[in-house]
């Protein structure tokens, strides 16, 4: 709602680019969404706007994690949209949770990262895969922000090999002891509880709640990033730490129960790549029609023109994917490999758009006055996380072959 | 407390405006719709009132069908439910009558609404559903507190400020700082799913006036540069094209 954000630029008193954001929807995809789906939308973005847009900025200049925006989330619902509401969640379908990582990633990714992990990758394991009291313990504290999560998979030498991984616990009679280091992880140095995969005795991965305070457990935080700057990350070690056996996720073991995760998380990251791709694009869009060279604006000149058209039927498609994919998500049908082509192309298309719209802007680009060299860093991590380009690009071989490449 | 909120459904201020029918139609294509600001100051006051205090509210729009998504949001706000009368919002006179009908009926602590709503910019409203109903009418409120059955109330005035008490129940239309604007959280948003949204027939009402046509301001013309040293070229355009001298 332009009339709330023009008060807020007001009241901030700082230039604010996101203000004029228009949302780009060439091929009318808002007829496809509900009125509901609307006004998740609408409201995402002003709380966007009025929370996260008039700072981001300095939070990222800084590399500032501005930690009270972990209850301001709890309070929009931004964490755990689709967890059923008895377990204060928002009990919403997967096209809404969508349009909220969109609005969110539009400010930023390191924001949405902080979401996404707390939704899918530490409420997620525990609606699906914890017991019934696991369920009531955590989930209310999560989804209104008294706790942030975090999970643990990737370690230092186990990346895109996460069944590889060394940490691990020993059966102790009345407890686990849990050994090992996790690294990587966003949330971690704030995180109140940690999912934590590890493999027991026989070599089985399996789910431990691990929280902050447990003897033996430390998260050092990961310093000089150049991306997701406003969202913290560290590392999870584990030094003989004695987690209770009602701890353990009992529901599910094996790697595939953190690579669910991951397919909600990264279904997540498809709409929220593509928030960013349109707050690059429509920056670019305005830019182009204020700039002025050789007595024109820079948007009357055929390359320019050719970015932006390049920019929106990029932006359109991936849009169809997404929300295709998302009512597939609702029908419980999405498959990996789906998901991996829509985060993948998501991700790649929101870099390319943002130094695209990087190189419209000219010099000015280069500055924090617009948003597209933090979305261009940020989007450096999000191709690289939750499965690498590359690595999804050999999911989707696996799928067309049969054969897997990365074996 | 029963707080009744009168909202309005209006483009978004952003929006371009043109007309059909002869110019006597909006053109609602492509046009965002939005709960009137000033009202949207009025009901996010009323829910921090029955946060505070306890009571129910109540959200009114005079308005066809495509309001409902208008309605939902309050509802999604913190309205505890909602009616529309369906009918087309003519004029001043006609909502006034919609919005007094039903009050009569739902017996309100308060009745609140925005100063003026911003498409027409009528002002009138609430002043004429407080004659209607025989209550006292306050407007523009930027401060409003509840103790008990008494109310304590700041308003503009040209200049400054006045300090009011009076007595429940009244109406009042109002504008920032009276509250924040809230914005609809996710789980607000699913329970205004299942919120009643009693949708009413039109009491029978007058409309005072016709609609003639509407006319869009004349563009903006282009800045003219004039000489420094050529004084009398100024005075002459001022003169007979600006017509300002």
């Amino acid at each position: 709602m332009s009339v709330h954000s023009a008060e807020d630029s007001k009241k901030t008193g700082k230039r604010n680019f996101n203000d004029q954001f228009e949302s780009p929807d060439f091929y009318a995809i808002d007829d496809l969404l509900t009125e509901e789906h609307k006004l998740v939308r609408a409201s995402i973005r002003d709380f966007v706007k009025k929370e996260i847009t008039p700072n981001i900025e300095d939070w990222c200049q800084k590399a500032h994690f501005p930690y009270g925006i972990v209850r301001k989330f709890g309070d929009v619902g931004a964490f755990g949209p689709t967890i059923p509401v008895e377990y204060g969640g928002g009990g919403m379908d997967y096209i809404s949770y969508g349009l909220i990582m969109q609005e969110i990633e539009r400010g930023d990714s390191g924001m949405r990262s902080t979401a996404s992990v707390q939704g899918s990758l530490v409420m997620y394991p525990i609606y699906k895969f914890g017991s019934e009291e696991q369920r009531k313990k955590y989930l209310p504290k999560l989804a209104s922000g008294e706790w942030l999560g975090c999970f643990g998979l990737t370690e230092p030498n186990h990346g895109s090999n996460p069944g590889g991984m060394l940490t691990n616990f020993r059966d102790m009679g009345d407890h686990y002891l849990l050994n090992g280091a996790k690294m990587w992880i966003s949330n971690s140095p704030k995180a109140d509880v940690a999912v934590v995969w590890a493999k027991n005795e026989e070599g089985r991965i399996h789910g431990l709640i691990v929280e902050r305070g447990m003897e033996g457990f430390s998260t050092p935080e990961t310093h000089g990033k150049w991306s997701l700057r406003a969202s913290t990350t560290g590392e999870l070690v584990f030094d003989n730490v004695k987690v209770p056996k009602e701890n353990l996720l009992p529901n599910k073991s094996g790697l595939g129960a953190p690579l669910m995760c991951l397919d909600s998380a990264r279904y997540g990251i498809s709409w929220g790549a593509l928030g960013a791709a349109m707050d690059c694009y429509d920056a670019a869009r305005r830019y182009s029609l204020e700039r002025i060279q050789f007595d024109k604006p820079i948007g009357s000149f055929q390359l320019v023109q050719k970015k932006l058209a390049e920019m929106l039927t990029e932006i359109t498609k991936a849009q169809l994917v997404c929300w295709r994919l998302g009512k597939l998500m609702d029908e419980g049908k999405a498959t990996t490999a789906q998901i991996s082509l829509a985060k993948r192309n998501s991700v790649a298309i929101a870099l390319d758009i943002a130094r695209e719209a990087r190189q419209i802007h000219g010099g000015m680009g280069i500055t924090g006055e617009y948003p597209m060299m933090r979305h261009m860093m940020n989007l450096e991590s999000v191709l690289t996380y939750e499965g690498t380009h590359d690595i999804h690009l050999l999911i989707l071989g696996h799928e067309i072959t049969g054969i897997p490449a990365f074996k | 407390m029963k707080i009744l909120v009168c909202i309005t459904h209006v483009p978004d201020t952003t929006s371009k405006i043109s007309f059909s029918d002869n110019n006597t139609k909006l053109n609602s294509a492509g046009v965002q719709f939005i709960i009137g600001p000033y009202d949207d100051y009025a009901l996010a006051r009323a829910v921090e009132l029955k946060e505070a205090s306890g009571g129910t509210v109540t959200v009114l729009n005079v308005g066809e069908a495509d309001t409902e998504p208008t309605i939902r949001k309050a509802l999604a706000i913190g309205a505890d439910d909602a009616i529309r009368i369906n009918a087309f919002p003519t004029d001043s006179y006609f909502v006034a009558q919609q919005i007094a009908a039903v009050a009569k009926e739902g017996n309100y602590d308060l009745i609140l609404m925005g100063r003026e709503s911003i498409d027409f910019n009528g002002g009138m409203v609430h002043g004429m559903v407080a004659e209607m109903l025989g209550l006292p009418s306050v407007s523009p409120v930027m401060k409003l507190d509840i103790d008990g059955g008494k109310a304590t109330l700041s308003r503009e005035i040209e200049g400054g400020k006045e300090t009011l008490e009076l007595n429940l129940p009244f109406v009042a239309g109002c504008q920032e700082p009276i509250a924040e604007w809230k914005i609809p959280n996710m789980r607000g948003i699913m329970s205004a799913r299942t919120k009643k949204l009693e949708v009413r027939e039109p009491a029978q009402a007058e409309t005072k006036t016709k609609l003639d046509n509407y006319e869009l301001p004349a563009p903006k013309g282009e800045v003219k540069m004039i000489d420094k040293d050529n004084v009398d070229e100024l005075v002459r355009l001022l003169k007979n094209e600006a017509k300002v001298i």
